[in-house]
């Protein structure tokens, strides 16, 4: 598997991301800086990762959604190039019209920075195939605007279509029907706040995210 | 010329910065507030031939996150 990693200025969970995807695929990812204006040839998966894209500035991941890489990202992903957006990495899909729906600051004001209990809703997408249905998963958070909202017609889609990947099983930041991460239509980009790549070997505490690029792994190299 | 862009949250969409705001002048012993919405004000200096359709499409695809914002462009006389 050819993976990227975009890298925009205030990114920091990139290098983890990295890590993570080296650990699972055996090959160390291109890192891209945003202001590339395509991605190196052949990549099969792009994951953005968190941080503080831009120091939140104008929104969390506006700036970035906009950065000149993220055109190429964007058609890769019409392509069906598989694209993951951790937690700010989620924002900026929102932002880029690449997943429907906001991320909000979080209802209860504070930053929240601690491992949340989510239960996986689909397990039949590219992302969620090495999960149970109804699985219940730790992974951490941390992130100060995770509060997902979109109208309520989203929502229904959302939930009709099989694409509410993962939910909180407890009140962590305000999200609308308590969703953590969404699929788009096609079914090829997640975005999601909680941090997989933050639990993928026993020394993190827990190896649940593992299992995340291992499908994604899997489903690439079918 | 000068415009002003007024960015406010969709009547309906949680505004948790709003309610804090509200709760910390209920504090100082402000009585009477009834709700507190917070925006953004966002000053532009632009060429004098800019159109307002220009300034609309800077709002849609910047400025503004239309899934959760409302805008309102103000334009400012020789300001």
């Amino acid at each position: 598997m050819k993976s990227a990693v975009i890298v925009f200025p205030g990114s920091n969970c990139d290098r983890d991301l990295a890590v993570a995807l080296e650990l699972v695929t055996g090959a160390k990812p291109a890192m891209v800086w945003h202001k590339e204006p395509a991605l190196p040839q052949g990549v099969d998966f792009i994951g953005i990762p968190g941080g503080f894209s831009y120091g939140d500035y104008l929104r969390s991941g506006a700036m970035a959604a906009r950065s000149p890489v993220m055109r190429a990202v964007q058609d890769a992903a019409a392509r069906g190039v598989p694209v993951i957006g951790i937690c700010n990495g989620f924002q900026v899909l929102t932002e880029a019209g690449l997943l429907p729906g906001a991320l909000m600051r979080n209802a209860g004001l504070s930053f929240v920075c601690r491992p949340v209990r989510l239960k996986v809703e689909n397990s039949q997408s590219l992302f969620t195939s090495q999960y149970d249905s109804g699985e219940e998963v730790l992974f951490p958070v941390a992130h100060h605007d995770g509060n997902y909202q979109a109208d309520e017609a989203t929502l229904d889609r959302l939930e009709g279509e099989g694409r509410v990947a993962f939910r909180y099983l407890d009140q962590v930041n305000g999200s609308a029907r308590n969703i953590a991460g969404i699929l788009n239509d096609a079914g090829n980009v997640l975005g999601l706040m909680p941090h997989p790549e933050r639990v993928v070997e026993p020394a993190h505490g827990g190896t649940d995210g593992r299992r995340l690029f291992e499908g994604l792994l899997e489903t690439v190299n079918a | 010329m000068k415009a002003r862009v007024f960015i406010t949250l969709k009547n309906g969409v949680l505004d948790p910065q709003g309610k804090a705001i509200h709760h910390a002048l209920e504090g100082l012993g402000f009585s009477g507030v009834n709700d507190v919405r917070a925006g953004k004000l966002i000053e532009l200096d632009l060429a004098d031939a800019t159109s307002d359709s220009d300034i609309e499409d800077m709002c849609r695809k910047l400025l503004a996150n239309t899934v959760i914002e409302n805008f309102r462009i103000e334009r400012l006389q020789d300001a």
